[in-house]
């Protein structure tokens, strides 16, 4: 009898713990488990009774890789709630905030939690020796998307000036200018990530699966839009729970979501999938070159699409930059009125659609609030990728079966802080 | 062979992480060079048995979380908190001021059976600590000069004076002065009080100096006509589990 039992208790190289159990005996699949452990943090209780000044602060601490996204989406859904108005200034300004965050996010993911594998490494730390340009390279546009950040909100992990209304502090304009010839000098740079990631051979599999991204009819979305879905149309951000329907598994502490089938995904490849027309020229060339084709099924693609996604933010920090010079930044006043009310933020993070949903009294406190996070409406999707893949490659070793099931898990880049947290592969 | 350092993360959002390996190359490729990483969940695949240094994120926040970190310190030279929430428990502790039953019920509804949770704290509410490195995510410039002087054998030391003092240093108008509540006149400087230079105020994410003078900032208060409700709200939410904020 061949048994194979496989247990990765806290996958590593993701953000969070999360863990993989496979149980087959003769080449029959008898379970296989995406768990997540995480410690639960019950964010929905800590804001209760926080008056919306405090909100935004607090938000950000739920995630310290997409603190930008956090930020952002709970900004929108303060200011959806009170009534507060934003200007175009603060939309461009908040536009090009969010690059940074998706720019340092998925470097990091690509770089240094998904090169590991393809080059048989344990981790980034010993390419130093073997590829120490591809470090080097990472890290300078890891800085990039830094310097943007402290720019424009004071740092990248926890934005300081992004407020209610606005911005409580604005960048320099010299300092706007410096950053963007920067960018214009990095494109080569980005150039060679797309070539490093060229030469990876990604996993064989595919999955057919519903993809969710936010759609808006002028650009590619990551701020703005409704929620697309690939088999169903488009839907109001406010009706988000109609999308969402989350439900709570006793072996994790994150929720899990469903939509029209028993799992859906969100990320890179999902906007990819859905938005791909609207990406700028450079990017349009690089999917190309990577043979990125929607629609893909293959999830491990979601890394190159992140590829994709950062020529596509470099592109389009150039553009906001320029417009932002050619009409200056002026500072403006804090939010005097507001109402109660309920309001929804919505933005595409990173890893995919996050929601923030608040509802606040005729004073400004804090009486309700639900978040529904990225990483979570996939988990269950990775779970239906392994059921499905696992049977297809039980004749392999366990060690090689470990790798492929770590490697999917990576590939969605799970942000379990977030989603309360995510990784290890038991064998049981 | 070259120290053995391992980074942990409990309850956190593990910002302090990412921020420690935002060292600028050469800076980043030196320190690699001193030193081994031997664990480091979130970039790295390696374990070990023994470290010089174990740098620990986050609260404590479930009962099998103690027993994880009291293994780490029985197997660690130094241990080191790493940011707000394992140095003064920080924003974890905000659940506290529910039922911990409350508190699952308003996110999980009536699945909160599943989850095992506990009121937050530091860590040194479970372990003995060698040293902290503060703040709402750690400043990397403090992160990188307190493992330098471990590694050469000092004992780093925590600035003891109040954030106002590097406020002013910076420039900034006082926020007291735009009719806004700050936690700078009691809170531990060593932040550059970036918050205030970038238009707000000290959430106070450092925690306490050592004999924080709360007259004084009673003082402050009542000069610019605010009040002690004010900046306690403003003062839980980093430092819920501080004895001042009971």
């Amino acid at each position: 009898m061949s048994l194979v039992n496989i247990n990765v208790h806290h996958v590593t190289r993701v953000e969070g713990h999360g863990n993989i159990l496979v149980n087959a005996t003769d080449g029959r699949l008898e379970e296989v488990r995406w768990e997540v452990p995480e410690s639960p943090r019950l964010f929905e209780a800590m804001f209760r009774g926080r008056h919306y000044d405090d909100v935004q602060h607090i938000a950000s601490r739920i995630c310290g890789i997409c603190s930008i996204a956090h930020s952002t989406a709970s900004l929108q859904a303060s200011e959806a709630a009170l009534g507060v108005p934003v200007s175009q200034q603060t939309r461009l300004l908040r536009k090009l905030l969010f690059n940074a965050e998706i720019l340092e996010s998925h470097l990091l993911h690509a770089y240094c939690l998904a090169v590991p594998d393809f080059l048989g490494v344990g981790s980034v730390f010993p390419l130093l020796d073997t590829h120490r340009d591809v470090v080097v390279r990472a890290m300078k546009l890891k800085r990039l998307a830094y310097c943007m950040a402290d720019l424009l909100a004071g740092r990248k992990t926890h934005p300081i000036s992004c407020i209610v209304g606005g911005f409580s502090m604005l960048p320099d304009m010299e300092k706007l200018a410096m950053l963007r010839d920067a960018f214009v000098e990095a494109l080569d740079d980005f150039k060679a990530t797309v070539d490093l990631f060229k030469m990876i051979t990604v996993p064989d599999f595919e999955r057919e699966t519903e993809y969710i991204a936010l759609k808006d009819p002028d650009e590619y979305a990551f701020v703005s839009g409704d929620i697309a879905s690939s088999d169903a149309g488009i839907v109001p951000i406010d009706d988000y729970l109609s999308v969402t329907n989350e439900f709570c598994v006793p072996h994790s502490t994150a929720k899990y979501t469903k939509n029209k089938r028993e799992s859906y995904q969100v990320g890179a490849l999902a906007r990819f999938n859905l938005n791909h027309e609207q990406l700028l020229p450079l990017a349009k060339e690089a999917s190309i070159e990577l043979g990125l084709k929607a629609p893909c099924q293959n999830p491990y693609m979601i890394t190159i699409a992140q590829v994709v996604e950062t020529v596509h933010v470099a592109e389009d920090s150039i553009q906001l930059i320029n417009r932002l010079l050619d009409s200056g930044v002026s500072p403006e006043s804090e939010p005097r009125e507001i109402h109660e009310g309920r309001g929804i933020g919505a933005v595409e993070a990173p890893r995919g659609i996050l929601f923030h949903d608040y509802t606040y009294d005729e004073n400004g406190i804090l009486t309700h609030a639900n978040c529904v996070i990225p990483t979570n409406q996939n988990h269950n999707n990775i779970q239906k990728d392994m059921e499905a893949l696992v049977p297809t490659i039980l004749d392999r070793s366990e060690d090689e079966i470990r790798l492929a099931l770590e490697m999917l898990v990576r590939a969605y880049d799970p942000c379990i802080s977030c989603s309360t947290h995510l990784l290890q592969v038991r064998f049981t | 062979m070259k120290p053995q350092v391992a980074f942990f993360d409990f309850t956190c959002c593990e910002g302090c992480q990412l921020d420690a390996l935002n060292i600028e190359g050469q800076d980043l490729a030196d320190l690699l060079d001193s030193i081994d990483i031997v664990e480091f969940r979130e970039v790295s695949t390696a374990k070990a048995e023994h470290y010089d240094i174990a740098f620990v994120e986050g609260s404590v926040s479930r009962e099998s979380e103690i027993d994880r970190l009291k293994d780490i310190r029985n197997r660690a030279d130094l241990v080191i908190a790493l940011g707000a929430c394992a140095h003064i428990g920080g924003i974890n502790c905000l659940k506290n001021h529910f039922s911990m039953d409350e508190a699952l019920t308003i996110v999980y509804g009536d699945d909160a059976k599943y989850y095992d949770t506990i009121p937050a704290r530091p860590i040194h509410a479970v372990i003995p600590v060698d040293f902290n490195i503060p703040g709402c995510p750690i400043n990397t410039a403090e992160f990188l000069r307190t493992i330098k002087e471990l590694l050469l054998g000092k004992t780093p030391e925590l600035p003891n004076h109040p954030v106002c003092v590097e406020c002013k240093m910076a420039g900034n108008v006082c926020v007291f002065e735009r009719g806004e509540t700050c936690l700078g006149p009691v809170i531990r400087a060593g932040c550059n009080a970036i918050c205030v230079t970038a238009g707000r105020h000290c959430w106070g994410c450092r925690g306490l100096v050592d004999d924080p003078n709360l007259d004084a900032q009673k003082d402050v208060l009542a000069k610019y006509g605010l009040t002690v409700e004010e900046i306690v709200e403003k003062f839980k939410i980093y430092n819920t589990y501080s004895e001042v904020a009971k």
